[in-house]
């Protein structure tokens, strides 16, 4: 199939659909804190008379996640609000987003982050696109996201604010999302794979690689993969 | 390439009125009349309209957007290409209204004036070095002041200074397919390097962006207005020449790029009422390849089956850089003819597509 002495690093457009559902199941499998990802076939192009192109391209989602990095204190606070927010709803609605739409804006407030993991023509990875919102739906404007990062990569933010992440168009959803620039990522993705002595087989890397590549993407954003994940193959 | 130099000085001439939200004075200020580049961003005109606007003006923080017919316009796609895209019956002045508030953000990435557009176009940049020389590490590894006279020279259309300049990349060339013999049955990749030591690609960067209409029209004139970017295909994948005992031709590339148009052959394009055999204004020293475009459609595609084709979608308009060029062009010329800056080829498309009868 392939040599992998001689691999860039880098994923057709099918390898990335191969692999984009390995990784989907794994994570399901494992079933921790974090939501499915989910395959989302892109919208069709209207000149498209028939569906069976759908499974084609596509790109992986992982929506309404919470991410908090508040400390000790701004938690009792925020666990206060929520507990008064249950005692004055009597609705008994268990969806956690609309419970939170009623809770006063303040800058303790719970931010909500999607993730959708597309796959670049161009440079023939997956590329990380993000957006954040508070929970009345009002989106996050970078600098805010910023103090959420982990420390490193609000760094490397500030350091190189234009080629790092930037605000681009979402390729399928064409609304502006925050990106994570991708262009060495098939260079660290072949390194990667290139020190497994074991010398795993072509198929072999492709179950892992969106794996291995969000092992790696996710602490950027500070979403880390369980260990246990990525010792178990 | 004297085609660059057309390119480089091509412009719009562009009507622009100030959205009358925004008016607070009387009697409201005529439109302005700008010159604009096709090469240029719009947001980039800000220093011009900003002064001739200013006295009008609500207090308020401004920041600058455009729209075309209620329809938003992407200030990262060059001036050119949104004219190409937006007018098929180019309509001259053309007329824009300018906002300096209420900027759509859900719509539009946000604008930080001058840097962002510099920036998106570095970006666009590193991405076609990418393509073309499988990394983009000349353009990442550009001084400083390499990067801001590059800049200058596309903001001000200096082609010497672009040349000069862009030449330091070492970005790998497209070879001219109709100066030299295609002999070679083998498929170009990077990394060549022929004997002038020029490093030679074969992977082009293209942005397509391809307009489905669905209403029924007889003439360019009667077209529907875009009224929303749901209507707009994009499609940014690299082409690859292929060589073979032929030319590899405008229609190869956009073969590869949507096969779906190409599935009932050329007479597609034929049918369309478009008149292409004087559509083209440059010239081209010889274009006049005498090879039957119809006989290669036989090419088999990466993944997509005829059978899942929409038999009745057709081309009505192919535009690149203001011209409707032929088909049996070779890619090579309008490659490094007809690109833009950032070394991209932006292609737009004019398709007409059957009713929906689903959703």
């Amino acid at each position: 199939m392939m040599d992998l002495l001689h691999w860039d690093g880098t994923l057709s457009a099918k390898d990335f659909r191969i692999g984009a559902v390995a990784f989907a199941q794994k994570w399901e499998s494992l079933n921790f804190a974090f939501p499915p990802w989910v395959w989302v076939p892109c919208p069709k192009h209207p000149w498209l008379a028939s569906p069976e192109l759908l499974q084609e391209e596509g790109y992986l989602s992982m929506e309404k996640i919470c991410i908090s990095r508040l400390n000790e204190e701004d938690i009792d606070q925020t666990t206060q609000i929520d507990t008064d927010e249950e005692e004055a709803s009597c609705s008994g609605n268990k969806d956690v987003i609309d419970d939170a739409t009623l809770v006063q804006r303040n800058h303790h407030e719970l931010h909500y982050y999607d993730f959708h993991i597309v796959y670049s023509n161009t440079f023939r990875v997956p590329v990380l696109y993000l957006r954040a919102y508070c929970s009345d739906g009002q989106p996050l404007q970078l600098d805010e996201i910023e103090k959420e990062l982990p420390t490193c990569s609000s760094k490397e933010l500030s350091k190189s604010k234009w080629t790092f992440i930037t605000q681009e168009e979402h390729p399928h959803l064409k609304r502006p999302w925050y990106k994570l620039h991708p262009c060495g990522t098939g260079e660290w993705m072949k390194l990667l794979f290139l020190n497994d002595t074991a010398q795993p087989k072509f198929e072999v890397v492709l179950e892992l690689y969106l794996l291995s590549w969000f092992s790696v993407v996710g602490q950027v954003v500070g979403l880390r993969i369980p260990f246990k994940m990525l010792n178990d193959r | 390439m004297e085609a660059q130099k057309y390119v480089w000085d091509g412009a719009i001439p562009l009507q622009i009125h100030l959205h009358e939200s925004q008016v607070t004075t009387l009697p409201p200020p005529p439109p302005a009349l700008i010159l604009a580049p096709r090469i240029g961003y719009l947001p980039l005109l800000a220093s011009l309209l900003k002064p001739y606007f200013s006295s009008t003006l609500p207090p308020g923080v401004d920041t600058i957007w455009f729209d075309y017919n209620g329809l938003p316009l992407k200030w990262y796609i060059p001036t050119g290409v949104l004219f190409d895209l937006l007018c098929a019956e180019p309509e001259r002045p053309w007329n824009l209204t300018v906002h300096f508030r209420g900027y759509p953000g859900t719509v539009l990435i946000p604008c930080e004036g001058e840097d962002s557009v510099k920036w998106s176009y570095i970006n666009s940049l590193k991405e076609a070095a990418y393509i073309m020389n499988g990394n983009c590490k000349n353009v990442m590894n550009m001084s400083q002041s390499d990067q801001l006279e590059l800049w200058h020279s596309v903001m001000n259309g200096n082609l010497e200074t672009y040349q000069r300049v862009s030449s330091k990349l070492k970005l790998a060339t497209v070879e001219d397919e109709h100066t030299s013999l295609c002999s070679s049955k083998s498929q170009q990749g990077f990394g060549e390097t022929d004997l002038a030591g020029q490093v030679k690609t074969g992977r082009v960067p293209v942005r397509l962006y391809v307009w489905s209409v669905s209403e029924d029209f007889d003439d360019l004139e009667d077209m529907p207005k875009v009224d929303s970017w749901e209507k707009i295909s994009y499609i940014n994948r690299p082409v690859e020449i292929h060589k073979e005992d032929k030319c590899f031709t405008l229609h190869d590339a956009l073969k590869i790029l949507v096969p779906e148009f190409f599935s009932n052959d050329l007479m597609n394009v034929k049918s369309a009422g478009v008149d292409f055999e004087d559509a083209l204004r440059i010239p081209s020293e010889d274009v006049s390849s005498d090879k039957v475009v119809e006989d290669h459609v036989q090419n088999a595609y990466e993944h997509r089956e005829a059978c899942s084709i929409s038999s009745s979608a057709e081309i009505k308009l192919i535009r690149i850089q203001g011209i409707e060029p032929k088909l049996e062009i070779p890619f090579s010329w309008v490659v490094n003819n007809l690109m833009n800056p950032d070394y991209f080829l932006h292609i737009c498309v004019c398709v007409k597509v059957p009713q929906q009868n689903s959703t």
